[in-house]
């Protein structure tokens, strides 16, 4: 249903006449053992209702009793974001009434979040940008329904709805920014780059699985624009649910045509929460929402106030992974890389690839170039992210170890990338399939080389009297003749051997 | 009052609401009483009775209910699901 009447204005004309503001509400799945206030299993993928109790269900007189390893990665967030921990907060109820909530609210925290007040710098284009933290919080999550009847899986038109109650109270942490503003042209990818770097911070942390398509870390993107230069935040609207890196920006730069196109019509924004749709990069009304929103927030009195002692924060903050700026600090002097490499691998997203494919053997520059290259190309294609391309680390440096053994040339390797990515098994069996190795019997080549100089006489004087640069043409005509299946610095030695 | 009741998703006709209108005016009038008291600006609110802080529990699985056992209370069951009537309006 994306019957899209919608007025876009082209991206370019939406800077020139409104400055963008986003907000960002990232919700992080944690991969305690645990729910957030009872012991059953909080893993991903069991069978409908096996992983529920009386206090998840809502059942009457079940206790809930926080997870104290909740709450140890609930601030373990919070430092990293450099947050304030809170010396003292409570839970409190969440009321509405919706299925999926066994209990009809949600135990969240409304005023006293844990953690509040921090930052994170992203680097988009080599302009870095402070996101402001106003809070991160801790919750539960809510159970899962199926939709019956109507258009299939649909909650429009549904005949009724079927829950799954086993994803109901796992461990939620919200991460919630002040607005963004000054972002103009950037917003949707500094947008993108945000909640990137939430989610590699959220890996080095080790406290979620991080897997966007799964839902472990889903993002809401609130957006508005306002006049260019008049200081003032127009209404917004809140995008629920994008499920990938690539939706957060398309979301933003979707919004941002959508607003414009009423704003110029003298139209006023509605304030509202959308649907993004994967297929197409639109968005579609959802709710219509008010600030007023009644959810009759009031302290949650079967649980007691969580007071973290400065000694436990201080012990949690001492296990905090290297800050993100200083490690890219580090590494890009051990790798050698210019600061525009640095950027461009940063800014394809992929330090972590191109730094495990380092760690399994291969040279930095070498892991650089099929990352940012061959495998950037394929992904932007696919329209996937590089980390989702189904290409491993491991199997990039062992790709250029062969081409280092010379078992196959740059031009063989893009050929293995392929099966690589067609499932065909590891580099050396398709090597092998597909019979790509180079030539290495130097009596064919040797052939190949008297070949091209027989049928090439004016290059091959040009090269006799010294022209060493007129080589190039005489390795493409080998190189052509043996179907790319030579190592084309040994082609080199023999045509200059031949004629030296 | 049919305002609350509207909250809390409970259908009630006039007759209902005329009936229960005076019983809650009896606790607001309860409540209200504290305001004799006198200036409690300065007095924090209390969310609990007992001083305890950092109560947790370890982060370790106990059994809860089989699937048989949640849904045995579930007026209507599919598919190992808890069936609920057509969801109107949006997900939060
Ligand atoms: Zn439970």
């Amino acid at each position: 249903m994306t019957a899209t009447t919608e007025t876009l204005v082209p991206f370019d004309e939406v800077v020139a006449a409104y400055d963008p503001a986003l907000g960002l509400e990232i919700h992080v799945e944690l991969n305690t053992n645990t729910k957030m206030f009872c012991g059953c299993p909080a893993t991903f993928g069991g069978e409908p209702n096996t992983q529920v109790c009386p206090t998840c269900l809502g059942l009457p007189g079940a206790m809930p009793v926080v997870n104290g390893k909740a709450v140890e990665s609930a601030i373990r967030i919070g430092l990293a974001l450099n947050c304030e921990i809170a010396e003292w907060c409570r839970f409190a109820r969440k009321n509405y009434f919706y299925p999926d909530m066994p209990k009809n609210f949600q135990t969240s925290q409304y005023d006293e979040p844990i953690a509040f007040e921090g930052y994170l710098d992203v680097d988009v284009e080599g302009e870095t940008f402070r996101i402001e933290i106003e809070r991160a919080h801790m919750e539960e999550d809510t159970g899962k329904s199926s939709h019956v009847g109507g258009t299939a899986g649909r909650i429009h038109g549904a005949d009724y709805s079927l829950v799954d109650y086993n994803r109901a109270g796992i461990p939620l942490i919200e991460i919630v920014t002040k607005p963004i503003l000054g972002t103009g042209a950037k917003a949707p990818l500094v947008a993108k780059a945000y909640v990137s770097a939430i989610r590699d911070l959220i890996v080095a942390l080790g406290v979620s699985d991080a897997r966007m398509d799964q839902g472990s870390i889903r993002a809401d993107v609130n957006l508005s624009l306002a006049p260019k230069g008049s200081g003032a935040l127009g209404t917004r609207s809140e995008t629920k649910n994008v499920n990938s890196l690539r939706s957060v920006e398309r979301a933003v730069r979707y919004e941002m045509a959508r607003h414009a196109g009423i704003l110029a019509a003298g139209g006023s924004v509605l304030q509202e929460t959308r649907h993004f749709h994967e297929n197409d990069g639109t968005t579609s009304s959802g709710r219509e929402k008010s600030d007023a929103e009644d959810y009759r927030y009031f302290p949650e009195p079967d649980l007691v106030p969580v007071a973290p002692s400065r000694e436990w924060v201080e012990e949690l903050r001492a296990t905090l992974p290297e800050n993100p700026a200083a490690r890219r600090t580090r590494l890009q002097a051990e790798w050698g890389f210019s600061d525009l490499e640095m950027r461009d691998t940063v800014g394809a997203g992929a330090l972590e690839l191109v730094e495990q494919t380092i760690a399994a053997g291969a040279a930095p520059q070498a892991a650089r170039k099929w990352w940012l290259t061959e495998l950037a190309r394929r992904a932007n294609d696919t329209g996937v992210e590089l980390s989702e391309l189904g290409v491993t680390p491991a199997q990039v440096a062992e790709v250029q170890a062969l081409v280092d053994a010379k078992t196959i040339n740059d031009k063989l390797a893009r050929q293995v990338f392929d099966g690589l990515l067609a499932g065909e098994g590891t580099p050396e069996e398709i090597i092998a399939a597909r019979g790509l190795a180079v030539v290495s019997d130097e009596g064919a080549l040797s052939a190949a080389v008297d070949k091209a100089i027989a049928e090439n006489p004016a290059i091959a004087d040009k090269i006799r009297d010294g022209k060493v640069a007129a080589a190039g043409a005489l390795i493409g005509a080998v190189m052509k003749e043996m179907r790319g299946q030579a190592d084309a610095g040994r082609v080199r030695e023999l045509v200059l051997e031949k004629l030296g | 009052m049919a305002h609350l009741a509207d909250l809390a998703r409970i259908d009630l006709d006039d007759a209902e609401l005329d009936h229960l209108a005076p019983q809650l005016n009896v606790i607001l009038e309860a409540v209200a009483s504290i305001g004799a008291v006198g200036d409690l600006d300065d007095v924090p609110p209390t969310s609990h009775p007992v001083p305890l802080t950092n109560v947790f529990r370890e982060d370790v699985v106990v059994p809860g209910l089989t699937a048989e056992q949640a849904l045995s209370g579930a007026p209507e069951a599919e598919d190992q699901r808890f069936r609920v009537p057509r969801i109107l309006g949006d997900e939060q």
